[in-house]
């Protein structure tokens, strides 16, 4: 025996009663009934949302620091890590007066993410050295509808100052803190 | 005479609109229904809750392409589902939807006809419902189409037999065909089904028979006839049959309401009858509780049909054989043993005593008998 929950079947003859199939029947039936007022686990999608972790590896974004200049330094690391070969980029450097908009002497002038090629494996998160790059866990990329939406550069990856991305863990160190305590 | 065609009329009128209506509305709380039983939520994106889906369900059909196969009877190919309609639209015209409505000095009963002979008027036009799907599926030149017109045809041939034997016992106490005449004797709580429960459960599962529904949906077994007798039909003669077997289980629901659960029959209703009319008036206070009796009798069908689903959705389908053998070794001389017992019980004066130990009698003795038999010949 595999399993506890194993029954011999029963193969004898129905008896008089159970040929009618009226036990069978309202047997079934209130089982039925039973499950027509069960709370139904449905998750109404597009309205209502699921928390999927605080690592979720969805839309990609390129973060700002606190005075709102880009961290990106187009090192290229991401690119190298990248296993999909999806993100490609152009380096420039900053001139003077763009110290606000930059926050090292060199920057990404473009920034592309292909994703088409995109696998969301987050090894350009790890990747980074400047913790400039990441998935985010509450945002998915949309279906694309044309061949031109598939590349994202800047203007769809670059933090929104106005609504800046958070979220409970960006390491893998504070993830596990995070595990520690929830599951205590 | 004009003012009572006038009435008349828009009675028929809102019968043939209700039956649509609720025909509509049926598909989609057989849906919302199914949905709940296999723990989901079931249609909610077309209007509030989804409440027009039926809406927009028609309005596909609609639009769909009008396909007649090259080899089908063109002519028959449509009558098909014409008739499947039509029979079951018309089934819905001697039932008694509610007592009188005053209208001036005139009673009007909200009933589009009573014909001395109601419930004969039913199983005539039920019973050529079958020549719509007969029709249809022969017209369609195909296997399966056939097979499941013959399945259909069949089926409703064996169960009408039951089925009359069970009816034979209601008009036997009742002593009228006409179904205005039943609902009327079954005043109060006097209902037909506490006389006659076995009769009661044969006439049921009889109807789920004649509907086409589960657990015998034999003519359109997905599994083996595609969709049976439907399956050349697409677009809205699909449609028109899909339609007639929902209105066909709102008449049949209707019919066991009004043969069994006492029509718009309640308990209690003459003492609100006369709370009504000594609080609004004569003619207010008669219409209000004639209306209220016609909202219990909805009440009825709708749990009926709500019966229907919930049996649609838990039960698995018969085998051809169990099917017959469930018809003609069960249900017909069962209904016969009914017939026999209430002919007695209407004769000895007591009938509720005597029709409920002539049934439970004969029940123990046979299955105290056969199980008996089983266990020393097995």
């Amino acid at each position: 025996m595999l399993t506890d929950r194993s029954k011999k079947t029963d193969k004898s003859d129905l008896s008089v009663v159970e040929k009618t199939y009226l036990p069978g029947v309202f047997k079934g039936m209130a089982i039925t009934l039973k499950h027509f007022f069960m709370p139904k686990p449905t998750i109404r999608y597009p309205e209502q949302k699921r928390y999927l972790g605080p690592v979720f590896r969805g839309h990609h974004i390129l973060k700002r620091d606190d005075q709102g200049r880009e961290r990106c330094t187009a090192c290229g690391l991401c690119a190298v890590a990248c296993p999909a070969e999806a993100i490609s980029m152009v380096a420039a450097e900053r001139v003077k007066g763009e110290e606000h908009l930059y926050r090292e002497e060199k920057y990404a002038a473009a920034y592309e993410i292909n994703m088409l090629r995109c696998i969301f494996c987050g090894l350009c998160e790890e990747a980074c050295p400047k913790q400039a790059i990441y998935l985010r866990h509450d945002k998915f990329v949309p279906v694309f509808t044309d061949r031109h939406d598939v590349i994202y550069g800047k203007d769809v990856l670059v933090e929104d100052m106005n609504n800046r991305y958070n979220r409970d863990a960006w390491t893998k160190e504070d993830m596990a803190k995070l595990w520690e305590k929830q599951n205590a | 005479m004009e003012s009572v065609l006038l009435i008349k009329g828009i009675i028929i009128l809102v019968i043939f609109a209700l039956s649509l209506g609720i025909a509509a509305y049926e598909t989609y709380f057989e849906r919302v229904i199914a949905a709940y039983i296999q723990d989901r939520v079931g249609p909610d994106r077309a209007g509030p809750h989804g409440i027009l889906q039926p809406l927009a369900d028609a309005g596909k059909l609609f639009f769909k392409e009008d396909f007649v196969p090259v080899m089908a009877d063109k002519w028959l190919f449509i009558i098909g589902p014409g008739i499947a309609m039509f029979t079951a639209l018309m089934s819905s015209a001697v039932i008694p939807f509610g007592d009188t409505l005053k209208i001036g000095d005139l009673l009007v009963p909200i009933q589009g006809m009573d014909v001395n002979i109601g419930i004969l008027w039913v199983f005539g036009v039920v019973a050529m419902g079958v020549y719509g799907m007969l029709i249809g599926g022969w017209a369609s030149n195909n296997k399966y189409s056939l097979y499941g017109a013959i399945r259909a045809a069949s089926q409703a041939i064996s169960y009408e037999i039951a089925l009359g034997l069970c009816l034979l016992a209601v008009i036997l106490v009742t002593g009228s065909l006409s179904l205005r005449e039943i609902a009327t004797q079954q005043h109060g709580i006097n209902w037909n089904v506490f006389y006659q429960p076995v009769g009661f459960i044969l006439f049921f599962v009889c109807a789920l028979a004649e509907c086409n529904r589960t657990p015998f949906d034999l003519p359109e077994t997905e599994a083996e006839l595609v969709v049976g007798y439907m399956t050349e039909f697409g677009s809205m003669k699909m449609g028109l049959y899909m339609f007639a077997e929902y209105v066909n289980m709102f008449i049949s629901s209707a019919i066991m309401a009004s043969l069994y659960f006492g029509a718009y029959n309640y308990p209690g209703m003459d003492f609100v009858r006369e709370f009504l009319i000594s609080k609004l008036g004569d003619t207010t206070g008669h219409n209000l509780a004639t209306l209220l009796g016609t909202a219990v009798f909805f009440l009825k069908i709708f749990m009926f049909i709500f019966t229907f689903m919930w049996i649609r959705w838990t039960l698995p389908r018969f085998k051809y054989e169990q099917l017959m053998k469930l018809g003609w070794q069960w249900m017909v001389p069962l209904a016969m043993v009914n017939l026999v017992v209430m002919a007695v019980a209407t004769l000895s004066g007591k009938p509720l005593l005597v029709a409920w130990l002539g049934m439970g009698g004969f029940l123990l003795v046979y299955f105290t008998g056969r199980s008996m038999y089983e266990k020393r010949f097995n």
